[in-house]
């Protein structure tokens, strides 16, 4: 909303710099978003009266002009043929500054001196809607003798040229909330600003002195919603005499970013600046069976709009139809059947109060917002009607636009709420943290519009907002001042915060894959359904079923992900495009899995690991798993090879388990996947349930006492099948071997001559050690025997 | 005797001085004072001496025997003190040549943020708590004071799942606010970072996914002063114990009175620059006291309980932190980007 302080001025007188003026709106609730002074990129250009004319010696259309400027005369050069002796003229002088950066210096203009430019009405930055008078080429002229248009007749050589033409207004924008559509309006503004500064708000009662004939002969409303149209209010006019609006009237409607268009339709949009209420026009001729019936649209009706645009409208829309068809679009825009021309020569303002919602769904099914919805939306006042259709035919009185017609039609299909709320100082105080006293609060509310009435506070019309004591609170606390609250420290009951074991686990965990070299990313919850295809998900695959964005932004953002391994392809992807080398990346992925009989997803967390270049092979990620596994202290952790993930290579693929719960997979990727995200080389990927790991974590730990007696160290190599899993050799190692095998780890896998073909020799290293004694060679051959005998009979592997 | 005694002396100090290594040395040990070495050798002849002549010598002989061992090892350190010299001399690196490489991680600009956040509210005795993203309307909007109609609600700016719209993405993590209410018993101090949705298409300052951190605290005898000192406290841990702000009366449906809060441009002191667009200050947060409907809602006692929340856009915070310009860099997850934090 954009608000001219000349305006203002009318309604409430305040003084302040504009930088005042803004400050202190904002910090009361009505935060200015900028403000501009009209022609502030004009300097330097006064009223010039062209004495005397003659033609340039060197050029066949220029002008060599005497100008008087105010007490000197100085000779201007000038190209435009639309200046005749006489004329006022806009002169900007040697030094002067015009919009869009242009600076005027004295010159020579082929062999003649020009001691500056005459100026059109857009070298000063406006437009011929802004002053219909000016030429649409040429130079501006201000006034020229027996001019029917004496609006700019009285300006004089030498005056300002702001001064002339009304410039030098500081416009201010507000962003006002949507609660309160009441500052959509200068009356609005005014009453904040004059409880702000404490000056006094004069608000006129609109006086219309004539009438003539009855609109009650003329002219029927009838509602058929009042859900829709609590109200409709309507006045007439007749002998309309459609012409440009005053200069006064232009003026504010630009300032308030308004374009001017002819008398009728700018005291429209003059009135809905000022109060806030939309109008409308309609052409009476055009009003068939001259009744008025706001309704639901019927099944297939259409209508065309002012825009021109044929509007294919539906029940839930209203219109505002005569006895036969819509002719206009309730709360968004007018008929073009029934629009005003030139020879309209009676009209029906429209001022009514439209249910918001209704009028929002309409304007985004049609895609039309229009200055009128944007209002209508919020919920108007539906006091409003008959104050600013009065205000209306008041101004085609003052502007000798027309003759008002007798009488009002104010049809009231739904009494307005009143919302009644009681006044506790005590209890705003103690929300507040302040100490304001009573006579503060009433003398604000009241100025505000608010009724006291003993301690029932009444709020205005066209305050729906205002409900209960937190919202008087907050009218109490926006003028006292939120900067004055004094900052305190809760007092009360101590909370003791902290982060959960859960939240400090996954602290541990990027901690961990960070100390490894992985670099955290951060990648969009939804994708597209084609990720599927390109991680080879078969088409039964349970992971295809997912939550399903009714109206995403496009397909590649329309399901939420059920697994987190397309997005880490994604951006290895981006860093292969970048060519990027040696990438490690790690994310705590979110995903969103459709439960039975829920309505609401398991969101899951899923660590999401992911390795290109950088001579990454499959045992440097597994390598990277074990470590994190390890440091998060989850015991007990098999890795089991997994032919059958189609994500993965077939023969490099491990499910990993703990006691047969599933934590995750890892391995290197597919390279038909790899394809599809054009990764070149191999690329491995890990994916581990938070949720799991974090369940299967070692308790807390406590202190075990070191070894008293030393450990020996045995090596053992044996030859089996190449089939025989190094991790089932393990176990029946550490199960042969007992209670003093602490440990065994494989140091050498070894194919080829001596050893058979089909065969490989496994080198282990083992560590044995008794808590009670230092352990002989006795006790270690012993023990390996048995783990020999073990060997051969499982598997038969012999040493070698 | 005593002349050959004393030529020894001489020729023996000589040789020790003259020894060029520990091997050397021990060669002349061995020359003079092993078992058949040359001082042994005229001992052994003591024999022929008169008794007069025999403690003289003797005398003379042992002096020039622990003469030579302190020579010897005094000569054996020097030697020694020198090989290892040569040797560390030997031993120089050009230490300016590269480590071995380790490879080290970085956290999400992101994460690096609200970690910090997280650790300010954490010192308050501020607990975290999540809550779903994919959520139910009534969580998202109704039980906060956003009834049917309203604009926030159009499937043009919120993600739905269903015809009737009761299943969203979640477009604010208040929702976690309700949940909390619900379930926790009071008093109440939780923040709740997350994941939020709206329909927005992406580019430099937009994105249909981005990050909120919110809280709320509920307890007896709350007051806005309460939310001021709390906020102004986090701010300037945020920002610096300089930092202005600046509390503004604004609009949120699901707290009244409510407030955005503005600190003073960082960039220019509140001149206006470019940082600030010339306002002055920048908006950083929203907030108020949680409106009674709400509090009712969940059922808790507006006499005798009050609350504030407030909410922040971790994406901007981050950006400004940073100076990241564009926000897509954030979700690009260019490697080159990430390791500059």
């Amino acid at each position: 909303m954009k608000l001219s302080r000349e305006w203002l001025d009318e309604l409430t007188h305040i003084t302040v710099s504009d930088k005042e003026y803004c400050d202190r709106m904002t910090m009361s609730g009505s935060k200015v978003e900028g403000v501009e002074v009209t022609g502030d990129d004009i300097s330097g250009v006064v009223v010039g009266r062209v004495l005397e004319m003659t033609r340039h010696p060197n050029s066949d259309h220029l002008w060599i002009c005497q100008v008087d400027v105010g007490g000197k005369q100085l000779q201007i050069v000038t190209g435009a043929q639309n200046v005749l002796v006489g004329d006022l003229v806009p002169a900007a002088l040697d030094g002067a500054e015009l919009p869009g950066g242009v600076s005027i210096r004295a010159g020579v203009l082929r062999g003649e001196e020009s001691a500056g430019m005459l100026c059109s009405v857009q070298e000063l930055g406006l437009d011929i809607r802004d002053f219909p008078q000016a030429a649409e080429n040429g130079i501006f002229i201000l006034y020229r003798e027996g001019d029917e248009n004496k609006e700019l007749a009285d300006a004089v050589p030498g005056q300002d040229i702001h001064e002339t033409l009304g410039l030098g207004d500081s416009v201010v924008e507000f962003e006002i909330t949507n609660n309160r559509p009441d500052c959509l309006s200068v009356i609005g503004l005014a009453r904040e600003s004059a409880v702000t500064f404490g000056t006094e708000l004069t608000l006129h009662t609109p006086q219309i002195k004539g009438g003539v004939d009855d609109i009650n002969d003329m002219l029927t409303v009838q509602i058929d919603d009042s859900y829709l149209c609590p109200r409709y209010t309507a006045k007439m006019v007749k002998n309309i005499h459609i012409a440009p609006s005053p200069l006064w009237m232009r003026r504010r409607l630009r300032a308030a970013g308004v374009r001017p268009i002819n008398n009728i339709v700018d005291i429209t949009n003059y009135v809905m600046l000022e109060y806030g209420q939309p109008m409308h026009a309609f052409d009476y001729a055009c009003v068939g069976g001259k009744k008025i019936v706001v309704r639901r649209a019927a099944a297939g009706e259409t209508l065309q709009t002012l825009d021109g645009n044929e509007r294919a409208i539906t029940p839930d829309m209203l219109v505002i139809a005569d006895a036969e068809k819509p002719i206009g679009l309730a709360g968004v825009m007018g008929g073009f059947n029934s629009e005003i021309t030139e020879n309209t020569n009676m009209i029906v303002f429209e001022s009514a109060n439209f249910n918001g919602t209704s009028v929002r769904k309409t304007s985004i099914a049609l895609g039309m917002r229009t200055d009128a919805s944007g209002r209508f939306e919020k919920g108007l006042d539906p006091m409003g009607t008959v104050p600013a259709v009065e205000r209306a035919c008041e101004l085609v009185e003052l502007l000798g636009a027309g003759e008002v017609v007798r009488g009002t039609i104010d049809v009231v299909a739904a009494e307005p709420v009143k919302n009644c709320v009681t006044l506790d100082p005590d209890r705003i105080n103690g929300l507040l943290g302040t100490n304001i006293d009573r006579d503060f609060m009433e003398k604000t509310l009241k100025s505000l519009g608010f009724v006291l009435d003993g301690d029932t506070i009444i709020s205005p019309s066209w305050r729906s907002d205002v409900e209960g004591f937190a919202d008087i609170a907050e009218e109490v606390a926006r003028f006292y001042g939120y900067d004055v609250i004094e900052p305190s420290l809760m007092s009360g009951s101590t909370a003791e915060g902290g982060y959960t074991d859960r939240q400090n686990f996954e602290r541990d965990l990027g901690a961990l894959c960070r100390g490894m070299g992985f670099f955290e990313i951060i990648t969009y919850s939804f994708g597209s359904r084609t990720a599927w295809d390109r991680i080879r998900l078969p088409e039964d695959s349970p992971l295809r079923n997912a939550y399903v964005i009714q109206n995403p932004l496009g397909e590649d953002s329309s399901v939420m992900r059920t697994t987190s391994l397309p997005s880490m392809l994604d951006s290895l992807g981006t860093n292969a495009a970048k060519r990027n080398t040696d990438v490690r990346l790690y994310e705590l992925a979110t995903i969103y899995l459709p439960q039975e009989g829920q309505i609401l997803a398991d969101e899951r967390s899923i660590l999401t690991l992911g390795l290109a270049g950088g001579g990454t092979d499959f045992f440097t990620v597994k390598g990277c798993v074990e470590a994190i596994l390890r440091g998060l202290r989850i015991p007990g952790v098999r890795f089991t090879a997994d032919h059958n993930n189609p994500s993965y290579h077939p023969g490099r693929c491990a499910s990993i388990t703990v006691n047969g719960v599933r934590l995750g997979v890892m391995g290197q990727v597919h390279p038909k996947v790899c394809e599809a995200y054009g990764l070149e080389g191999d690329v491995f990927t890990a994916e581990l349930d938070i949720r799991e790991m974090f369940a299967l974590r070692a308790p807390e730990p406590v202190y075990t006492p070191l070894p008293r007696y030393p450990s020996i160290s045995r090596d053992l190599a044996v030859v089996c099948d190449k089939e025989i899993a190094v991790a089932d050799l393990t176990d029946t190692i550490m199960a042969a071997g007992g209670t003093i095998l602490r440990d065994c780890r494989l140091f050498d896998v070894y194919t080829g001559a001596p050893i058979p073909a089909g065969k490989r020799s496994l080198a282990f290293s083992l560590t044995l050690r008794a808590d009670d004694q230092t352990l002989t060679d006795d006790h270690a051959e012993e023990t390996m025997k048995n783990i020999l005998s073990s060997l051969e009979e499982k598997y038969g592997a012999v040493i070698r | 005797m005593k002349e050959i005694l004393e030529e020894l002396r001489i020729s023996s100090r000589e040789a020790i001085s003259q020894a060029d290594g520990i091997d050397a040395l021990e060669a002349l040990r061995v020359r003079y004072l092993g078992k058949k070495g040359e001082l042994t050798a005229i001992l052994k002849q003591m024999g022929r001496l008169s008794a007069e002549e025999r403690p003289i010598i003797g005398q003379l002989a042992n002096q020039i025997r622990a003469e030579l061992e302190a020579e010897l090892d005094a000569r054996r350190d020097q030697l020694r003190e020198q090989a290892l010299e040569a040797k560390l001399q030997e031993e120089t690196l050009d230490v300016t040549m590269p480590g071995a490489p380790v490879m080290l991680g970085r956290r999400h600009p992101l994460s690096r943020t609200l970690d910090e956040i997280k650790e300010i509210f954490i010192g308050m005795g501020f607990s975290i708590v999540e809550g779903p993203e994919i959520e139910l309307s009534s969580y998202n909007f109704d039980k906060l004071n956003t009834q049917e109609g309203h604009p926030a609600r159009d499937r043009q700016d919120t993600f739905y799942f269903n015809d009737d719209d009761t299943l969203l993405l979640r477009t604010q993590t208040s929702p976690v606010q309700i949940h909390t209410m619900e379930t926790t018993p009071l008093p109440i101090r939780v923040i709740s970072p997350g994941r939020v949705y709206r329909k927005d298409e992406v580019d430099a300052t937009h994105s249909p996914m981005f990050h909120q951190v919110e809280g709320l605290v509920v307890d007896r005898g709350i007051t806005m002063g309460d939310l001021k000192g709390t906020l102004n406290t986090v701010l300037r841990q945020l920002y610096g114990p300089g930092t202005v702000t600046r509390f503004r009366p604004h609009h949120f449906p699901f707290t009244e009175p409510s407030c955005e809060v503005d600190i003073q441009c960082f960039e220019c002191g509140g001149k206006g620059c470019r940082v600030c667009k010339g306002e002055g200050w920048i908006e950083v947060l929203g907030a108020g006291m949680v409106h009674p409907r709400v509090l009712e809602g969940c059922g808790i006692d507006t006499q005798v309980y009050s609350g504030f929340a407030f909410g922040m856009g971790l994406e901007r915070l981050a950006m400004r932190r940073f100076g990241i310009s564009d926000l897509r860099l954030v979700f690009e997850n260019d490697v080159r980007f990430l390791e500059q934090f």
